[in-house]
């Protein structure tokens, strides 16, 4: 039945294996010659030694395997050293990104910095602080969640609960679409109609924009909520007589609300980063203004970049910059595992 | 969702009326919609429940529609504001190399930005994907179960980190960083021309593509990870009673079930790249000429341009910057059209095989 | 070809869960050894520890000696990836690789090897199908996609793939509880062709089945949930389904309990 075999070799169980120890020992060596050569080299940068280890032990590992274990082996373990050496470099910036600006943004973080605002201090100079920037984005962002929550909770009620036809199937697509706008096209948007009405920037305008982004981001994650609500659950309140509009209002909406929670916090993580279109529509101001409907606003990522871009490389801007964007980081951070905290424990089930 | 699959097991009369009201209610149509294939709701109910009803119904319609008009008129007004600016350009939009429209006598054109935002971006996409579908791969099959947890959390909080935070950390940290790279690249692949460094300030198209790479990163390995973990363990089992080793189990059955899942992936990073605005701004020291070399400062993509021009620009320069914006608008639509349709691909392909 | 397998004080761990405790038994080489036993009995884990296929579940771990022929599947220095080679699986549902044709399928675990001539490897593919049973049913479309075919064609084309590597022992997981009795009765037509060559092994939920095809039994059960499970007896399936010397097989094989 099988002649076509008989050639096969006997084979045998026993693998020639590298020792446990080997990866570890190619990755010193490799660091190990790595220093050496960058010493020698006399290359200054770091980076470049990473880089020459990386490369030598991905090598080393090939040759070695290669040589005791075999070709299938030698690539399972370049597979597997690549992996580990791509993690590893990915590694360096995200957390370079992290750690710099934790260390740099706590110099001039304190009390002083968040309750004081940039009226009386040049750009150049030390002093002045974030709050009228941390009022402008509370209000900006507080608005825009305002437009956007409602609106985004409805359409995907909509989408899941009623809809199934044609208009259903346009709302579905233009979301995704939606998705894709990149922020500073929802902020043109909202400029060319400012255009029109010849208005002066103003805070709701940025909110408006930021709502714009908001909305799809809602609108995905309520729908994946109220998609996991089990329709026996539906079944059995309408099976009650309680008519449709109350089973979503008094069924569907409560065993989905953690999750719509986190959605909604999610999406407001995501525009309170946002200084594109607040940079087109409410312009920045070095001075408090708490009406968002008249007069341009400051607002938290904006300060970030007009600390840096305005002040021609004076430190103490830098300073301020960098204690701005840990501030933002800490609140998005904040956002982001307040709400996964909420969805771990609110998932419907 | 599939209600009429239920229906026998709850073997129960009362509910039958109501299951079919369920099947009946989402192609109910409102008032307003279809009146004409207006069918009797099933259900006998009260004129004051029907009322909440549709006023329910009105008000969630009403909020699609709204998203749908808030789309049409994003269109329309851009098209509206660009088409004024551009039928006063004095030189061709698509290939001028200059961007002067406060003028009384305007000539501006996109090619220079268009050029600097396909360069970034590809940049971007090709030191990102790579690392991002192996750092996927890590999380799903290399790491220990006890790291792979936190650092796939790590990776999700990193995907939240504001723009600008990428921008502060590109202009102010990376730049200082890349000279040693820069001089080593002018040194033994400077011949090439695209790698020639001149030893200015790191502020080019190579960084701007590097930071970018960085910034996409979380956004390709989770959506990456999510699909490599849904790989049926059978087909890996499979993989693995022939033989195979865990490479050969990750190019067997892995890659090829997650590849159309990684495109799209992929799809979404670019998205992000081609819109950013923030953080090429800080980064890149932009002129209004394309170059050969990637080390050099100079060019400019689309976001960038906006931003850094908007605060000089007149109401006419305002146009043109807003011409400039419909353009990146459409180039990322056809992106994330590309991407939807290989994600709609995908779906019929898993479906066949359960 | 076939070789025999020597098992002695087995016990298979997930975690800290004890799954299966203290197995011995000798399986045959050219014949069909059937488990059978209730639902969580640990027959299919066991199965799984005769081709270190249990240690891919996260937390999966074995004690004890597993001889193939005379080298112990779990000694120091072995390669699981070879065992796997020599021990080939089929499982309970058919799982072709979906993005390859028929074709590539069954030749899929000798590319992997790279041991093989270019010209030989249609023949190869040819004698794996045709031992399977499946030949005269895909021979006109080996590049149309593994998926498209039929249940029972998909599992028949399993075991192609399996046998084409030519492993000494073959494991079968269930392999017909998602098919239909006309695919059951061509699978168990051809597990009684393949034990000329390969020593079988199958886990079946299906007593009439375990009579039909197998050579020898062995009955696993539980003392209760939570405990682990241990082989009550192995024996000629004839005696196995006649006369079975503990009490609880007879228990089992008679429809008290399970």
């Amino acid at each position: 039945m099988s002649t076509a075999h008989a050639t096969v070799k006997p084979v045998s169980l026993q693998g020639a294996r590298l020792p446990k120890w080997a990866p570890w020992g190619v990755a010193a060596t490799a660091i190990a010659v790595a220093v050496a050569v960058g010493l020698a080299a006399g290359l200054h940068s770091r980076v470049q030694w990473g880089l020459i280890a990386a490369v030598l032990f991905v090598l080393g590992t090939y040759a070695l395997s290669a040589k005791v274990e075999g070709r299938r082996q030698a690539k399972d373990r370049v597979a597997t050293s690549l992996v580990w050496v791509a993690f590893l470099l990915a590694v360096v910036p995200l957390l370079s990104l992290v750690w710099e600006t934790a260390v740099r943004g706590v110099k001039v973080l304190d009390g002083y910095f968040l309750t004081h605002s940039m009226g009386v201090v040049a750009d150049a100079e030390p002093g002045g602080g974030i709050y009228h920037a941390i009022l402008g984005t509370a209000q900006q962002v507080g608005l825009a969640t305002l437009i956007a929550a409602p609106i985004g909770v409805l359409t995907a009620i909509y989408l899941v609960e009623y809809g199934r036809g044609s208009l259903a199937k346009a709302v579905t697509f233009f979301v995704d679409v939606m998705t894709g706008i990149p922020s500073i096209v929802a902020g043109l948007f909202i400029l060319s109609l400012m255009l029109m009405l010849d208005l002066q920037p103003f805070g709701f305008a940025g909110s408006l924009a930021l709502a714009i982004l908001m909305l799809p981001v809602v609108v995905r994650s309520t729908e994946e909520m109220l998609k996991l609500v089990p329709n026996e659950l539906r079944e059995a309140s309408l099976a009650l007589g309680v008519p449709r509009w109350r089973t979503i209002l008094k069924v569907v909406l409560p065993t989905a609300v953690g999750g719509i929670t986190t959605g909604v916090m999610l999406a407001i993580a995501r525009i309170a980063g946002e200084s594109a279109p607040v940079l087109l529509l409410v312009f920045g101001n070095n001075f408090i203004n708490a009406n968002p409907f008249e007069g341009a606003q400051a607002s938290l990522p904006l300060y970030i970049y007009q600390q840096y871009i305005n002040s021609a490389g004076s430190p103490a801007a830098y300073d301020r910059a960098w204690a701005a964007a840990l501030t933002l980081i800490a609140f998005v951070m904040i956002l982001n595992l307040v709400a996964r905290g909420i969805a771990r424990w609110k998932t419907p089930r | 969702m599939d209600i009429s699959t239920q229906k026998p097991q709850a073997g129960n009369d009362d509910t039958l009326p109501e299951d079919a009201a369920m099947k009946h209610a989402p192609s109910a149509p409102a008032p307003g919609h279809a009146p004409a294939t207006k069918a009797p709701a099933p259900r006998a109910a009260g004129t004051a429940t029907r009322r909440g009803d549709r006023i329910f119904l009105g008000l969630s319609r009403g909020s699609g529609i709204l998203l749908l008009a808030v789309m049409a008129a994003i269109a329309v007004f851009l098209s509206y504001r660009a088409i004024l600016a551009i039928s006063k350009d004095q030189g061709n939009f698509l290939t001028t190399f200059e961007w002067d429209p406060n003028s009384t006598e305007p000539v501006f054109g996109i090619a220079v930005l268009a050029f600097g935002t396909v360069v970034s971006s590809v940049i971007a996409m090709v030191i990102a994907v790579p690392v991002a579908v192996a750092i996927a791969l890590f999380l799903t099959h290399y790491a220990p179960r006890r790291l792979s947890g936190p650092i796939a959390y790590v990776v999700d909080l990193l995907a939240a980190v504001p723009s600008i935070v990428y921008g502060l950390w590109g202009a102010l940290v990376l730049v200082p960083h890349m000279n040693g790279l820069f001089s080593w690249l002018d040194t033994y692949l400077g011949w090439t021309g695209i790698f020639s460094w001149q030893g200015g300030p790191a502020r080019s198209m190579l960084t701007v593509g590097i930071l970018l790479a960085v910034m996409i990163l979380p956004v390709i390995t989770n959506v990456s990870r999510e699909v490599f973990r849904q790989v049926p363990k059978a087909h890996e089992e499979a993989a693995l009673a022939l033989g195979a080793t865990r490479w050969e189990v990750i190019r067997m059955s892995v890659l090829p079930f997650g590849r159309s899942g990684v495109i799209s992936a992929s799809m979404l990073g670019l998205g992000r790249a081609l819109g950013e605005t923030m953080a090429v701004a800080t980064v890149l020291s932009p002129t209004f000429d394309i170059q050969a070399s990637l080390l050099d400062p100079g060019g400019g993509t689309f976001a960038q341009n906006i931003a850094s021009k908007f605060g000089e620009a007149n109401e006419q320069g305002r146009d043109a910057l807003i011409a400039s914006g419909l353009v990146l608008f459409v180039i990322t639509l056809l992106v994330n059209g590309a991407a939807r349709m290989i994600i709609a691909r995908r779906k019929e392909y898993s479906g066949a095989n359960a | 070809m076939a070789k025999r397998i020597d098992v002695s004080g087995l016990s298979a761990f997930y975690g800290a869960h004890k799954a299966i405790e203290d197995i011995s038994m000798t399986i045959e080489p050219r014949s069909v050894t059937a488990f059978i036993g209730p639902s969580g009995c640990g027959k299919s884990t066991f199965l799984r520890t005769l081709n270190r296929m249990h240690e891919v579940v996260p937390g999966g771990r074995v004690e004890g000696k597993v001889m193939l022929d005379d080298e112990d599947l779990y000694g120091p220095g072995i390669d699981p990836v070879s065992v796997r080679r020599e021990v080939g699986m089929v499982f309970q549902r058919p799982n072709p690789f979906p993005t390859m044709s028929i074709f590539d399928n069954v030749a899929a675990g000798l590319r992997l090897n790279g041991d093989y001539k270019k010209s030989g490897l249609a023949d190869i593919v040819e004698q794996s199908l045709r031992g399977a049973n499946l030949w005269n049913e895909v021979k006109d479309r080996l590049n149309k996609p593994g998926s498209g075919l039929s249940g029972g064609q998909q599992q028949r084309l399993c075991i192609a793939r399996a046998i084409a590597v030519q492993p000494k022992v073959l494991l079968m997981d269930e392999p017909c509880s998602a098919l239909d009795p006309i695919s059951t009765l061509a699978i168990e037509d051809l597990i009684g062709e393949l034990k000329e060559q390969y020593t079988i092994v199958i886990v079946t939920h299906n007593m009439q089945q375990a009579a039909r095809v197998s050579d020898r039994t062995a009955f696993f059960n539980l003392a209760a949930i939570g405990q682990p499970g241990k082989l009550i007896e192995i024996d000629e399936t004839e005696r196995i389904f006649s006369n079975p010397s503990v009490k609880d097989t007879e228990d089992y094989i008679s429809g008290r309990f399970g």
